[in-house]
């Protein structure tokens, strides 16, 4: 293969440099250290696609639909930290990426992604394969550009990635013409780029530390409620959060998002909290007197009835995005801040400072948490006829538990949250699902995307049936770069949570949420050139799981589960955190305002 | 996800926001959509480039809302990424708002001298005359050129053209 010389690094580090559009994006990639992109070919990136032939050292994987693109580059972007960067064609290689953006956008997920667009003449005239990208888009990205003159590309890309990266992480879009693909024009290297505008504030002030330490020491009843924001700062916010724990011995709870943030096995962790959160972290929100909430965004899942949220409590909201502060639950102290920069200064301070927590108070709060701790709020009763999804998930955590390089995806639904309760994480980055948008069919291209960045790891996409089948084309992906991803599917053979929610609030009219007509996963694994595993009775799993865990390849794993089973704890729509249902038995009234909400 | 918020005061307030924003394609529809994507209110809109040096527009936005809106609107207006500056007039109560609008009244006889006699109390000018109509240019501040057009309406108001409010500080200094 010929070499293009113009898309190494050694020539010319500093100064323009001529090339063609479709050479500066390679280039620009290879210049913003990108060794992996997601992408689809099609009429408006072929200059591009040429462009990436003749390069080495960027590995292209070929998803099967852009959707995929975008949730596998979500999936090595939350698992490396590393901004994702997807490849996709105009019109609906655009359109098809949304979802992903959106996504993206939603859980602060750094993506570059980048489209081809007819050429600029044609572009208003509703040309073969024309969208409005930039204006499709803008709702669901940071920000996006058309780039109508070649010399400012390198520009904008280089813009890109600061964009997707600073501040709160977010997508971007970069959409560019045909014709300026292939047009020459001067390329400028990242060092010599920065936004005009945008500067985000991300050190804290020192009056707010100063008063958010003096708040944790005269704080009787305190919480800490971590969220995504903790992983999105790196790893490093995640070993300051402990040794904030280790110097307070505050319990501390998650999001969703936040999960893996601090260790599951330590006695402070109290579990996830919101509407399947267990029922310690929730009372243990309700009653405190201090919360302090680091990076997470005071979501609907994780507030429930916000007039009734923590209603004793002084909220202290430390988040990199000024726009959260305030937002759905007013705080006594809002700190803008990135949260490594926060935690980093907290913990300064309070040593400086010489503080201590109110030891006595503290210990009756540990008491009381410890008595909310009796209810074992994740428990369910096993049978030995039938899977429990529970029981199902409990092992596959215990067979999997002495590996530390274990990374977990999911779809959306019922298993989502259990997986959520049940499988325990000890770091930060190895725990990717779809919070914000609820994306199914999020975690099979997720998984892929992980994989694909740590070649040796054991990734589990922990998937229903019917999310799993919205995005089951990537199993093909999966075989055609040998990536051992194990798709691991609890098939209740019903859209699960909207099941259970037709249950609860539409008298069990189960409309439409069965999921008729399932194909037979052994098959289709074979089919796809994977490995089919099935298990149906309990006495099975742990030697299936065995044989999964053992194949080198990717698996579908048909785990036929209790298609009755329903998701507990739940606080009901409408309810507060102390009203929680933890089995069946506990009836469950909701209220019409609680109705209207999802 | 409105509905769920706690609100500390249920009065809707109008407030006049300036945003002075990057030039470059797409920004008016940026600011534009966060307004329709989360549900505020625009009354009123104006823009036009102000520095074509820095490549800068100034977008005067009148919107209205309880307070706790008002403050997500500015906070997520400063999130844009064009976005250089955002100033709340009304809250700062430290700015001069004006707005021109173009009136036009069509009458004969009484009617008609009244229509003059009012627009010159109000400093209104006429910018085109025939024998039946007027064009009248009027500035102000938007409430006096309210109470002008509704006391133009018994007189054969026949439309309105308005340009929205622009806005500026008092004193020295720039916003």
């Amino acid at each position: 293969m010929d070499k293009d010389n113009t898309l190494t690094l050694e020539a010319g580090r500093t100064a323009a440099e001529t090339m063609s559009g479709a050479q500066m994006v390679v280039r620009a990639l290879k210049d913003q250290g990108v060794t992996h992109i997601f992408g689809y070919p099609g009429g408006a990136v072929l200059p591009i696609y040429d462009a990436l032939f003749k390069v080495e050292g960027i590995t292209h994987v070929l998803v099967r639909h852009e959707q995929g693109a975008a949730h596998a580059a979500e999936g090595y972007a939350r698992s490396t930290g590393k901004p994702g960067v997807v490849l996709v064609t105009s019109g609906p290689g655009a359109t098809n990426a949304v979802t992903g953006l959106t996504d993206a956008l939603m859980d602060s997920i750094p993506l570059v992604v980048l489209t081809g667009q007819v050429p600029t003449h044609l572009i208003g005239t509703d040309a073969f394969q024309e969208c409005d990208t930039v204006g499709i888009t803008r709702p669901c990205t940071k920000h996006n550009w058309l780039v109508k003159d070649v010399n400012d590309l390198s520009r904008v890309l280089h813009e890109a990635f600061e964009i997707a990266t600073k501040g709160r992480p977010g997508p971007v879009v970069v959409d560019i013409p045909k014709d300026v693909q292939f047009q020459n024009g001067s390329y400028h290297g990242p060092q010599a780029i920065h936004h005009r505008t945008y500067r985000p504030k991300t050190d804290p002030d020192t009056a707010s530390i100063v008063k958010v330490v003096e708040m944790m020491a005269a704080a009787k009843k305190p919480v800490i409620y971590a969220g995504g924001g903790i992983i999105n700062s790196g790893p490093e916010a995640s070993k300051l959060l402990r040794e904030l724990v280790d110097l307070t011995g505050f319990p501390i709870t998650s999001t969703l998002m936040g999960l893996g943030a601090f260790p599951a096995s330590r006695p402070e962790w109290l579990g996830m909290l919101g509407m399947h959160g267990t029922w310690e972290a929730n009372h243990v929100m309700h009653d405190c007197d201090l919360m302090l909430n680091i990076g997470a965004r005071f979501d609907d899942r994780c507030t429930g009835k916000v007039s009734a949220f923590s209603p004793e409590s002084k909220k202290v909201h430390i988040d990199i995005d000024a726009s959260q502060i305030n937002k759905i639950v007013r705080v006594d102290l809002g700190v803008v801040s990135d949260a490594t920069k926060a935690l980093r200064e907290i913990i300064r301070f309070w040593k400086a400072q010489k503080h201590q927590v109110q030891a006595e108070a503290l210990k009756a709060w540990w008491k009381q948490i410890d008595h909310w701790r009796t209810k074992k709020s994740l428990s369910y009763r096993n049978s030995d006829t039938i899977i429990k999804p529970q029981y199902a998930i409990d092992r596959l955590y215990e067979l999997t538990k002495h590996r530390k390089d274990v990374f977990i995806t999911t779809e959306v639904g019922q298993h989502q949250m259990w997986a959520a309760q049940r499988f325990h994480f000890e770091e930060p980055n190895h725990w990717m699902t779809s919070g914000g948008l609820g994306t199914m069919g999020y975690g099979l291209p997720a998984a892929v995307g992980v994989q694909m960045a740590h070649p040796d790891a054991l990734v589990i996409d922990i998937a229903g049936e019917a999310s799993v089948q919205m995005t089951m084309q990537e199993m093909s992906t999966a075989v055609q770069y040998n990536l051992p991803i194990k798709i691991f599917i609890l098939n209740n053979e019903y859209m699960g949570m909207v099941r259970q929610w037709q249950e609860i609030l539409h008298g069990g009219r189960y409309s439409h949420s069965y999921s008729e007509a399932l194909p037979d996963f052994v098959k289709m694994a074979e089919a796809f050139g994977c490995v089919g595993l099935r298990a149906t009775k309990p006495a099975e799993l742990d030697d299936k799981i065995k044989e999964m865990l053992v194949v080198r390849k990717p698996v579908l794993f048909d785990c036929r589960v209790d298609p009755a089973e329903n998701c507990y704890p739940m606080i009901p729509s409408g309810a507060a955190h102390n009203e929680m249902l933890l089995s069946p038995d506990d009836g469950g009234e909701i209220s019409e305002a609680g109705k209207m909400l999802v | 996800m409105h509905d769920t918020k706690v609100k500390l005061s249920d009065e809707i307030e109008r407030h006049t926001l300036t945003v002075l924003v990057d030039n470059e394609a797409g920004v008016l529809a940026r600011v534009v959509g966060l307004f329709s994507g989360r549900g505020y209110n625009i009354e009123s809109l104006t823009v036009a480039e102000v520095d074509p040096m820095a490549r800068t527009s100034r977008i005067t936005i009148v919107t209205s809302g309880t307070p706790e809106v008002i403050e997500q609107i500015e906070t997520q207006l400063r999130r844009l990424v064009p976005t250089h500056k955002v100033t709340n007039w009304t809250a700062a109560k430290a700015g001069i708002e004006r707005e021109m609008a173009l009136i036009k009244v069509a009458g004969t006889g009484d009617k008609r001298m009244e229509a003059l006699r009012m627009a010159d109390a109000f400093r209104a000018r006429p910018v085109d005359t025939t024998h039946s109509s007027f064009v009248f240019e009027i500035t102000g501040a938007p409430a006096k050129i309210d109470s002008f057009v509704d006391l133009m309406r018994p007189l054969g108001l026949v439309e309105v053209s308005r340009t929205g409010v622009a806005a500026i500080s008092r004193g020295p200094d720039a916003m």
